[in-house]
This record gives structure tokens, sequence and C-alpha cells, in this order.
């Protein structure tokens, strides 16, 4: 298997490039937003004398491209600068809010994915059924409901009405302590701390936000794995397999699964890329201090060198995931890379 | 052994129940070899879907009897079937590659079968694997249980679907056009090994096929289907020679084989005389040491080697060779799809290997060389009506508009016998043999002087490829045309061709006279590529 292992450090060796690219596009897009930092920074008050120094103070009145170079040799040692608004250095900033981030779509993801993709093949295998019917129902309910309206639905259900949820602020209710910060996933960090009561609780206060992304990002996974499995049940080796006398789960998962598996694994990078950007809305219903909202209120205040960090950051968590995606298909594909394509 | 009775199956489709199979009966004994022929269509694949009861959703058996050693197989629990499939009546499938699970390596898909009917424990599950393997004559074993269908050529992916069918040892195998797509060395190689197979086993078997010249030399007897019912049965000789029904008659007449006329294919009542036509002298098409050499992950790839041959005006040139010898290739040069590495193509004296492919399509010659390809269905646009597809190379290529243009449309339709009412269809509204007939209507249109076929035929029923051979006959006489004429079918070549190119591996192996050629042949190779293609049991022609 000599091709797949070339044809794997290929595609890593290809994310180099992509990698500087878009150091350089963030770079310069944040040079184009409209509004000067420095009138922002120096606050209402401020003389042009005041203005001028806030300018050389954060670097603003070198050119570009030596502005690049310095940027860049920050970026070498891991310095994405200071939030001109919250003062605190960017790095800071992104550590302690993108696990928040990933922690609320990875779980909602799982969690969309235990559903879904039972769901399309239950539909798959029983088209034109009431589970294909249902499939559908719920399909087209979780993509035409906005995030933030299944939001205030379930905060004001479960919540409000039957009082089962904790208020809707934030991570964590604020009787528990932080779990100590190892990865930054408190579900993760304190099971490590073997404190199952900080478990339980930012469990509690995940689950109505995750449920609101995973209503949201059911329907195309479950669309795409019923596609998927019906095409891969017609296919001429599920013939060969019952022709052999293959029991039916054999059949169900040993053949057509995996096949189906390619596209869903698709689906699933490109509804994790588009859930990461979109979830701002969640994270403001909720009160979750993650990366989304942190973006926006940085915009909102021509915050520099936050958006620089924000937009490296997900763009960098794009380029790994697609890297993700890519190795999870030479995984399950034994053809990758042996194409002479 | 196996015993049917009036057998009926039905598919609920959105317009009420279709009869596939509409009662037929026929007993099969134990090491029987038994035929199935038919044209597509005529339900011969859906009853033994229905005897393995793996019949598509909405398929059913709706009336009539199967029995298979004292089991019902109409009636028995699916569990029981499960135990049946594999273990006791085994299939193998035409288009090998497919028929594999593309992702699991082909010794775990063997492995699958053999757990599954108890025939071996995970301890020696690989060992009988390879065991199964080297049952169907895999060189190498061993090393093959670890490869994936993507890195084994067709011949050796229908080897593979067999040992999975006979790893259990069935009492019956079904082969349900197994060498379909396969090349005609690979198709006699499989075949031989099926056979031998089933004889050492004592097995009983029933082939599926729509070539009668290959169920004769492989079956004791055969059964002939046309839609949905038996027509006539009986031993391969005396159904050659003496057919009884009409259909069969017509069958065996339209099989390409030696020592006919291309018009002795078609029903008596239609074999008027072949017009004449006149061969030039000068060459119209001129192909000088051309090359084609593909830059492969190993160093280059030579897909074609130096060839050299010349078509002269009126002339009809066969290539034959087997898949990867390069006969697309070369075709592809000539219409310029494909750019050639070096040598000469010379169209009437003029060089068109100098013309870049890409300017070539706005050349005045462009008109003059035109292409009908293989698979009826694909090479037309399905959003198009047949007027459309036909119209298109004239809107390209000459200033027709408006009424002209549909006047023009259907002169060329009337030509190649497309009845005119069909031109508004969409190609899934009409028939394979339609569907080629648009493919040559839309190829003439420009008035060419060189139509390029690339297995024309290939995916025809035999009754449909005699129509469409006999139309490219009459169209050359009428139109004055030049064939380059690609085929892996000798037989079809004989009948159709003047001169016959032979390719191997990118270069020629033979060329000349088709007579010469395939009476005489000098090279090996033409030989083997001959004793290959099935012979019909000759028939006294009167």
């Amino acid at each position: 298997m000599n091709g797949r292992g070339a044809a794997i450090s290929l595609r890593i060796a290809q994310a180099i490039p992509v990698v500087i690219g878009v150091i350089v596009i963030s770079f310069l897009l944040t040079r184009a937003l409209p509004g000067d930092p420095a009138v922002q920074f120096a606050g209402a008050a401020a003389t042009p004398e005041s203005i001028e120094q806030v300018r050389q103070s954060l670097g603003l009145d070198k050119p570009l491209p030596e502005q690049f170079i310095i940027y860049v040799g920050q970026l070498l040692q891991g310095d994405l600068g200071q939030s001109v608004s919250t003062g605190r250095p960017v790095i800071q900033e992104l550590a302690a809010r993108l696990p928040a981030s990933l922690e609320l779509t990875l779980v909602a993801l799982i969690l969309s994915c235990a559903i879904a993709i039972p769901l399309g093949i239950l539909a798959a295998t029983r088209p034109g059924s009431w589970v294909d019917q249902l499939c559908r129902l719920l399909v087209t309910a979780g993509v035409s409901l906005p995030t933030f309206f299944t939001g205030l639905v379930l905060i004001y259900v479960f919540y409000y009405l039957l009082g089962i949820a904790p208020s809707p602020l934030g991570r964590l209710d604020f009787i528990y302590l932080d779990p100590p910060h190892v990865t930054g996933f408190f579900l993760i960090d304190s099971l490590l701390d073997g404190d199952p009561a900080t478990f339980m609780g930012a469990l509690r206060q995940l689950i109505l936000p995750a449920a609101t992304l995973a209503l949201f990002t059911l329907a195309p996974i479950a669309r795409m794995t019923r596609t998927a499995m019906l095409s891969a049940l017609g296919a001429d080796y599920i013939r060969t397999a019952r022709a052999a006398g293959l029991n039916r789960g054999k059949i169900l998962y040993g053949y057509a699964f995996r096949n189906a598996l390619l596209p869903v694994v698709t689906t699933l990078g490109m509804v994790f890329s588009f859930v990461l950007g979109a979830n701002v809305l969640v994270e403001k219903v909720f009160a979750w201090p993650g990366i989304g909202s942190y973006a926006v209120e940085a915009l909102v205040v021509s915050d520099y060198a936050a958006v620089q960090g924000f937009v490296l950051a997900m763009a960098l968590l794009f380029v790994v995931l697609n890297l993700v995606i890519d190795l999870a298909y030479s995984i399950i594909d034994p053809r990758f890379g042996a194409d002479a394509k | 052994m196996l015993s049917i009775h009036d057998l009926n199956v039905s598919f609920r489709t959105r317009r009420g129940d279709v009869n596939a199979v509409k009662g037929i009966s026929f007993d099969l004994a134990k090491g029987e070899r038994l035929g199935i022929v038919g044209e597509s269509g005529s339900g011969k694949s859906v009853t033994s879907y229905a005897l393995m009861r793996i019949l598509d959703a909405g398929g059913r058996i709706a009336a009539g009897e199967a029995v298979y050693s004292g089991i019902d197989l109409r009636r028995a629990s699916e569990s029981a079937m499960k135990d049946i499939r594999g273990r006791e009546i085994s299939m193998i499938f035409q288009n090998p590659r497919a028929a594999l699970n593309p992702i699991r390596k082909v010794g775990h898909q063997i492995e699958d079968v053999l757990r599954q009917h108890a025939q071996a424990t995970a301890a020696n599950a690989k060992e009988k694997a390879i065991a199964a393997l080297e049952a169907v004559r895999i060189n190498d074993a061993a090393a093959r249980y670890e490869a994936y269908p993507f890195e084994l050529s067709g011949g050796m992916c229908q080897r593979i679907v067999i040992a999975i069918a006979l790893a259990c040892n069935p009492k019956l195998l079904i082969a349900d056009e197994p060498t379909t797509g396969l090349d005609i060395t690979t198709q006699k190689t499989v075949m031989d090994l099926v056979d031998d197979l089933v004889r050492a086993r004592g097995m009983s078997s029933i082939l599926i096929t729509h070539d009668l010249g290959l169920a004769s030399q492989y079956c004791d007897r055969i059964v002939v289907m046309k839609d949905g019912l038996i027509v006539e049965e009986g031993d391969p000789v005396a159904l050659f020679t003496n057919p009884q029904h009409p259909y069969t008659n017509r069958l065996v007449e339209a099989t390409p084989r030696r020592g006919v006329r291309i018009r002795s294919l078609l029903p008596e009542d239609q074999r008027t005389p072949e017009p004449p036509r006149t061969i030039g002298n000068d060459p119209l098409l001129d192909v000088i040491n051309l090359k084609k050499t593909y830059m492969g992950k190993s160093g280059p790839v030579h897909a074609v080697k130096g060839i050299s041959f010349t078509i002269r005006e009126g002339e009809s040139v066969g290539l034959v060779g087997e898949s990867g010898c390069g006969k697309s290739t070369t075709s592809a040069m000539i219409v310029r799809l494909l750019e050639a590495s070096s040598g000469q193509i010379l169209y009437r004296g003029e060089d068109l290997a100098t013309l870049p492919a890409l300017q070539f399509a706005h050349h005045p010659l462009r008109s003059k060389i035109q292409m009908v390809f293989q698979d009826a269905t694909d090479s037309l646009n399905p959003r198009h009506t047949a007027r459309q597809s036909i119209a298109e190379p004239l809107l390209r290529m000459s200033k027709l508009r408006g009424d002209k243009l549909r006047a023009r449309v259907e002169e060329l339709a009337t030509l190649t016998g497309l009845p005119t009412h069909l031109l508004d269809r969409f190609p899934h509204q009409l028939s394979g043999g339609q569907k080629a007939r648009v493919g040559i209507a839309r190829a003439i249109a420009p008035d060419p002087d060189l139509l390029i076929l690339d297995e024309p035929t290939a995916a025809l029923d035999v009754s449909i490829q005699a129509l469409v051979l006999n139309l490219l006959c009459d169209l050359r006489a009428r139109l004055g045309m030049s064939y380059l004429f690609v085929s892996h079918d000798l037989n079809v070549v004989r009948l159709l061709c003047d001169k016959v190119v032979v390719m191997k591996g990118g270069a020629i192996v033979e060329a000349g006279s088709v007579s010469d050629v395939m009476d005489a042949p000098s090279d090996p190779y033409t030989r083997e590529l001959l004793s290959a293609a099935p012979q019909a049991p000759q028939r006294s022609i009167a």
C-alpha cells in the first residue's frame, strides 16, 4: 500500500500552502475592514495627537509589508497580539473560547449523527414507510426552523415551563467551579479531575444548546445517509451478497453501510464547517462563551488582532478538518490514492 | 433436482402489475447444464432471481411452483432461503467488478460466505478462502487474498465471484451473463473454468445468456425465452440446425457467424440485395507511425507504439483487439479528441496530427470525420430530444436553420430508418436500436467521408444488431463513406469490413484483407482470438 502512504503524505503537504495563503488573506482582510482602530482605541475624547500616538504604539503607521512581516514574526512565536477592547492577549482568549465552541459543536454533531444516521438507514431500507415519512418530516422541520428560534422554544419549554433544564447562562452554573484546564472541554476535564458532579453540571448546561444545533444539522446528515444507503443497496455487489446467502445485518452494515459512509463523511465535514460558523446565534441565545460571539463583538469595535486571530484560528481549523476527512476517506476507501487520475 | 411449473413473476409498478415471466415450466436434472437464451426483456434473468428469491422490491412469484430437491422455493421461509443461497444454489453475475464489494478485500468477501454457512471458523477461514481462490486457478492465491477488486482485472474479478459462488460447494450454479463485458479470450477461459468446475463437482448449471453460440457450446439443453415465455426447448445442435419456432429461427439467423453474408442476418423477407459500392485507389486516411505515450506513475506508458495503416476511399477497415490494446486510443487520436505523441494522420494528404486537438473543432475537415459511440444511451444527452441531438452538429457546422434544418433532420431520420414521429422523444423513451439510429444519424449529419464506429452494436441484442449492421452497410454505399470499425467481435468485423487490422499491446500484429486474416491467420494471437470466439453449430445453408 505504498501508493496510499504517498497519497496521504501528499495530502498533508498540500495543506502547507493553504495555511500560508490563509495567513496572508486573514491579514489583508482585517486591514481592509472599514473603521480606523486607532480612533476606536483612543476613545471618544481623543485628540489627533493621542490618536497618532495610539497608531504608532499599535504599529499601524508602518507600511503594509512591514506590518505583515512583524505580524508573521509574532505569529511564529505564538503571539496573536493584544485584543484592543479587552486588553488580554488574543491567544488566551481563543484558548479559553475555542474549546467551548468545539465542545458544543462536537456534542451537537455526535447527537445529530446518533439520530440521523440510523434514521437515514431505516428510511432507506423501507422507502415509503412511516419511518421514511418521519425522516422527511424531521428533516424539513430541522432546516426550516432557524436555530435561535428552536433554541428559544427549547428554553421556554424545558427551563421556563417544565423547569428541568438549568438556566441558559453559559457553560457551568455558578455553584460549580470550572474544572482544571487540561483540554478545555469541561466534560472531559471534569472526568479527568474525577468530579462527576461538575460533569453532570456541565452536561446539563450543554444539552439544550447542543440539541438546538443537532436539530439544525440533522437534515443534511439524515438525507445524505438515506440517499447513499439507497444507492449502495441498489448496487450489484449487494445482489451478489444476497445470492451468497449472507444475513441481513451483514449485508446492511458490512456491505451497504460501509460503502454509503463515504458520502456521509463528506457531508459531515461540510456540516461541521458551517455549524462552527453558524453557531454564533446559539451561543448568543444560551450566553455560551464561545468563539463566535467573541468574533462578532470584536468585529463591531474594529478589534484587529482579535478578528485576525479568529479568522486564522477558524481557517486553520478548516484545514485540519479537511485533512482529517481526507484521512478518514483513506481509511474507509482502499482506492484512495490508487486512482490514476 | 429443480422443477419449475407454470412460474409467473410480476412486478408492482405505478401503472399496476407487470408480468415479467408468464408461466414457464422446465426441469433440470442432476449434472445437467441448461442454457436459457433470450434477448433483453425476455425474463431470463428475472426467472433466476425468482428462484433465488432475490427479486428487487415489488417483484414476487405470482403463481406457479418452483421446487428444488423437495424444497418449495416459493413458500420457503426467508431464513430457509438464506441457507439455500450460496450453499445449495449459487449465482455468478455479469459485470464482475461491480458484483464485488469495492472496499472489502476479496479474501474477506469469500470468508463472509464461508462463515455465513458455517463452513469455516475464525481460525481456518483464511486458509479455506485461499483454497477457494486456488480452486478457481488463481495464481499466487495468498497474495490475491489481500487484493481489492479495483486492483484486479475483469477476468480475475469474475474468478473471485466464481470462488464466492462455489466456496460452499453448492449443487446448482446459475450463471447470469457471466462473460458480458469481458474480452473474448477472457470469456473463453472463464467459461472453460466454470465448465470444468461444474463437471468436476457433478453440479448442475443454468447459463443465462443472449449469445446462442455461447450457450450451444457449454450447455446440454437450451430453452429459448421471449417476452416471458419459453418458445422452444431442445438440444443445441437440433435448435441450431432445425429451429421449430420462427423466433428461434430469427435468433439463429441474426447471430453473426462464419460463412454468411451480412444480409442473411435479416429475416428472409427483408433480404434485399446488397447495394453496390466502389472502393477507390486513393488513400482517404493514411496513418503513419502513430504513437501515444502517457506519463504514468511508474514511467511512460506506451498506449500506441507506432502503428501505420491506410483506409482507401469507400473502404471499411476493422480495428480489432482486446481491451487495453490501444484501439480506442487510436480512434480518439484520429478524430482528434486526443493529441498524438508523434506520427502522422494524413487525411487526403493533409496532416491532422499537426493541428492541436482544441483547434480541430473549428477546422473545416472536422465535419468530414465523425464518430459513432459504443453506448447509445450514454452518448446521447438525456435532456435532448432525438431531433435536438441530430441537429446539434448541423447547428455547429452548417448554416442550415429553421425549416431547412427541420427538413434535413427528418431526411437523416428517414435515411437511418428512424420513424420521424419519434424525433421529439427523449432518449429514455426510445429503444436501444432507436437510440443507435439517433447516434448514427447524428454522426452522418455533417455529411462525413469517414465514420469511426466504436463498437456501435456491442450493447444491442442480436436481432437489433443485425438491423443496425445492415443499415451501416446500406449507408456507406449510399453516401460513399469509409468506415473505421473498432470492435472486439471478429464475427461482426468479418461481415462488414474489407480489411482488418489486429492490434495487441499498442502494436499491429497482423493486417490484411478480411478473408486473408480471418481464414488464414499468420499470427498466433489472431488465431487465438479466432478460436476463442464461440462458434455456433453450422447449419447447412440452402
